[in-house]
């Protein structure tokens, strides 16, 4: 692909990412009132965090060994709530260290 | 800058640094990528500063080098991106109301799926300084780890590559799991995302949706089926 098209595709990308972020926070202004599109909504972050975790993780790695055992380190960091940067570190060296074995 | 202010900004940076740091490996792998790909550093870590997304412009850079059509790689690149809407509309209600638009315009920028989950925990309405502290480092360890990628550029031995592959998913694991532990409705909704998600995944007769539109059915599905299950007492100004 030439560059200019290639930048042009890049563009093309920045928008479609960025007008979803923008547009309902930027038209939604009231406070919704119905209990349950509250709760929804409320509930939204942790239906995307595990849609987006799971199963993918167990394929992040090229080996579903090594990232069954960074998943089970990281549920377990996290469990005793250790920071982002822990958990994160914890499993990439599981990962590369049972990968030395797997 | 008013006292208030200040004090937002400096705790948003706080919070964000965490997810700086963990963005390093995953947009250093970025970087190695669209370079061994072909494309010049510059555009790699325009790719980042653009973008700061992590699927969607897997997806789109794979796309590029495909040759695909502007057409198709806006598309796919839109459809993986559709969540951004469910958490922008969610971040409505999290944030102060009498933000005015321009700021949203500017800060809603930097929502991420970490930003975005990192910002919905907070016990509080969300001022215009703590979204500007929140999204700071984060977009410059997007670009930085994409940067260094790219202009290192020889390939990380496998085995760390591999290794660095999960370091977004311990993110995420980092961020469900505390509140996961206070509440039954968080674990009941969690469940019914990953087994709706793993549904749609491997039934082969919804082979034909995008991934990213999956992960759209399976949060709309679970957070409506937890909404109407476990419907929150209605708390001012409070939310989980």
């Amino acid at each position: 692909m030439k560059i200019e098209k290639a930048l042009l595709a890049v563009i093309i990308m920045a928008l479609v990412t960025y007008i979803p972020r923008a547009l309902p926070i930027a038209v939604f202004r009231k406070e919704i009132k119905s209990a349950r599109i509250k709760s929804f909504l409320n509930y939204v972050p942790y239906a995307v965090l595990g849609a987006l975790t799971f199963p993918d993780v167990f394929e992040s790695t090229g080996n579903v060994i090594t990232a069954v055992c960074g998943t089970i380190v990281a549920f377990l960091l996290a469990y005793y709530k250790r920071s982002l940067v822990v958990v994160a570190a914890g499993a990439i060296i599981t990962v590369f260290i049972t990968g030395l074995f797997f | 800058m008013n006292i208030d202010s200040k004090r937002d900004l400096q705790y948003g940076f706080k919070r964000g640094l965490p997810i700086a740091i963990g963005y390093l490996p995953v947009s250093f792998t970025f970087g190695l990528m669209a370079v061994n790909g072909g494309l010049p550093v510059w555009l790699a870590i325009f790719i980042s500063l653009s973008n700061l997304t992590s699927a969607g412009q897997f997806a789109g850079t794979n796309l590029i080098f495909a040759g695909a059509g502007l057409f198709e790689i806006g598309f796919t690149t839109f459809i993986i991106n559709i969540r951004y809407m469910l958490m922008s509309l969610s971040l409505s209600q999290k944030i102060d109301s009498k933000i005015g638009v321009w700021n949203r315009l500017i800060f809603s920028f930097g929502i991420t799926d970490e930003t975005f989950s990192v910002a919905s925990m907070e016990q509080r309405k969300l001022s215009s300084a703590y979204m500007f502290g929140l999204i700071s480092s984060p977009i410059v360890g997007w670009s930085l780890g994409t940067a260094l990628g790219a202009m290192i550029c020889t390939a990380l031995p496998q085995s760390l590559a591999d290794a660095m592959g999960i370091a977004l998913y311990g993110m995420f694991i980092a961020i469900i799991i505390p509140p996961a532990r206070k509440s039954k409705p968080v674990v009941v909704i969690l469940l019914l995302s990953i087994f709706i998600h793993y549904c749609l995944r491997y039934i082969p007769a919804f082979s034909f949706i995008s991934s990213g539109f999956k992960v759209v059915i399976a949060t709309v599905l679970s957070a409506g089926i937890g909404a109407i299950l476990f419907p929150m007492e209605d708390k001012k100004e409070e939310s989980v």
